[in-house]
């Protein structure tokens, strides 16, 4: 008799009702979450997986010596070497290639890069509009790998001891 | 205030075509800004369960999505009305004219303030108002049977029959606000609520000003009764085969029964315009002077913010628990309450029988 009665109050007292009414109008005041992309940015991680670029050493050397573990290694395909012997007798590449519309960004060619040549960048924001500019050449990435150094290496000094 | 417009216009015109200016201007008088009501209703929609779930909605047409509405009507407009080949398009084209005419013609006899500010002030406006509403479940059955599509005709099958349940709980919850008034006026049942707040209606009528409340719910498919469209299951209900304007005209009429049906609660239970600190020694002077017709829209601004509320707040009800509710639960009860409100009003109870 206690239980039917208890049961009746909470069902037509709406109490369950007013406890979730309760609940969503302490979010309808609380912080929002939403970030405004353009204006506003999330902090991006050291190990942030984005546009690719190839790195030289102090010196100017491009340190990419032609090993070709990152073709290897790359899931989707998305990587072209080809190498010949340099005047000096050193094995570099004379076509490096990556297919961005191929690449899925997994940073493996990272990885297996011994020399640290090849990179993945914070730079996330890039658009292709045609398929022609879509394949990045060895240039483009020497050339975009100059421009981020500062940024590259701080990452990889920053990261450098969970390696 | 129109019938000093009437009879300056009727001192130069013909008489009957001053009575159709007159016409005309109350009824734009009226329908325009509820148009735009419901199209900033959509906004506050959006922003409100946004909100609700620590989102921020619209914010990028105009100062804080402000523009939002003003963007989607025209878009919407711009969008081509596509006609199923096989179906009935002489039905198909005059559905959503039949969902939206009742939920506009409605409001000829809502009174706005004190001042006589209704485009018609009959007795029967209590009688007239669920009437008229009733009709705009035609819209809704016809639209699901024209469109020739299965989701279309279950989502009118459900939304048909969920209406004509929950009309009855409706019925009932008012039969009790007209014994209490002993008025089908609407201007006479808010100035028997006169006396501040705890002369306003919804303390003796607690259980049917929840009653009203839900069924309002229920009569316009508002979530957490939406099964009529409910998205998950049957696309959009009745409204699937539409776009372009001829949806928007269904959206408009769905957006303009909630502001109707919060605007018959507000007046039947939370004393229409009559302000809140009446009676108040100091706040009552201190609000003279407040136009009634504000506190009346701030009441229905709060009923409105909860419709938006339990939006995001309830999952919906399965098909089956909506009727057993319905049938089962809010109909015993109006009738439990109708014999209530009788010994209450034998008894001259409180400051509201008398």
């Amino acid at each position: 008799m206690i239980a039917f009665v208890k049961h009746q109050i909470k069902t037509f007292g709406l109490i369950e009702l007013f406890q979730g009414l309760v609940l969503t109008g302490k979010y309808f005041f609380k912080k929002k979450i939403t970030v405004r992309y353009p204006e506003e940015k999330t902090p991006l991680s050291p190990r942030f997986r984005g546009h690719h670029a190839l790195r030289r050493y102090d010196n100017g050397e491009e340190r990419c010596i032609a090993c070709k573990l990152c073709e290897a290694v790359c899931p989707a395909n998305a990587i072209t070497i080809e190498s010949e012997e340099r005047e000096d007798g050193s094995r570099r590449t004379t076509q490096y290639d990556i297919d961005m519309f191929k690449c899925i960004y997994c940073g493996f060619c990272e990885e297996a890069c011994p020399v640290d040549a090849v990179v993945e960048t914070r730079v996330f924001e890039y658009e292709f509009h045609e398929r022609g500019p879509s394949i990045i050449t060895k240039e483009r990435l020497l050339e975009f790998g100059d421009q981020h150094e500062a940024q590259i290496a701080a990452d990889r000094a920053v990261d450098a001891k969970y390696r | 205030m129109f019938d000093l417009l009437q009879s300056w216009l009727s001192s130069f015109l013909y008489d009957w075509l001053a009575i159709l200016i007159t016409l005309v201007i109350q009824a734009v008088a009226v329908v325009l800004p509820l148009m735009l009501a419901v199209a900033y209703l959509t906004l506050a929609e959006r922003k409100v369960i946004g909100f609700m779930q620590v989102r921020m909605g619209p914010n990028r047409v105009g100062y804080l999505g402000m523009l939002q509405p003003i963007a989607d009507a025209l878009k919407l407009m711009l969008k081509e009305i596509v006609l199923p080949s096989q179906a009935n398009l002489y039905l198909f084209i005059i559905a959503p004219v039949l969902a939206i005419a009742p939920a506009i013609a409605a409001w000829a006899v809502i009174p706005f303030n004190e001042d006589g500010m209704v485009v018609s002030n009959i007795n029967a406006g209590v009688l007239y108002v669920l009437a008229i509403s009733s009709i705009g479940v035609y819209g809704i059955i016809i639209s699901g049977w024209a469109s020739n599509s299965k989701y279309a005709f279950l989502g009118a099958m459900r939304a048909s029959a969920q209406k004509i349940s929950y009309e009855i709980a409706m019925g009932f919850a008012l039969v009790t606000v007209l014994m209490v008034a002993g008025s089908m006026n609407l201007t006479e049942i808010v100035e028997g609520q006169r006396g501040g707040l705890v002369n306003w209606y919804w303390i003796p009528l607690l259980p049917m000003f929840f009653v009203y409340f839900i069924s309002g719910l229920a009569e316009t498919n508002r979530a957490p009764f939406d099964v009529a469209e409910g998205e998950s299951e049957i696309v959009a209900g009745f409204h699937v085969e539409y776009s372009g304007m001829a949806f928007a005209v269904f959206f408009l009429a769905e957006y303009a029964m909630m502001i109707l049906i919060s605007f018959m609660t507000a007046i039947m239970f939370l004393g229409g315009w009559l302000s809140p600190f009446e009676g108040i020694p100091v706040l009552e002077t201190a609000f003279a002077w407040v136009n009634g017709f504000v506190w009346l829209a701030l009441k229905v601004a709060f009923l409105l913010f909860l419709f938006l509320w339990f939006r995001a707040t309830f999952p919906r009800y399965r098909y089956d628990q909506i009727m057993r509710l319905g049938w089962k639960v809010l109909i015993p009860l109006t009738i439990v309450w109708v014999f209530v409100v009788m010994l209450m009003k034998y008894t001259n109870f409180g400051p509201w029988f008398n």
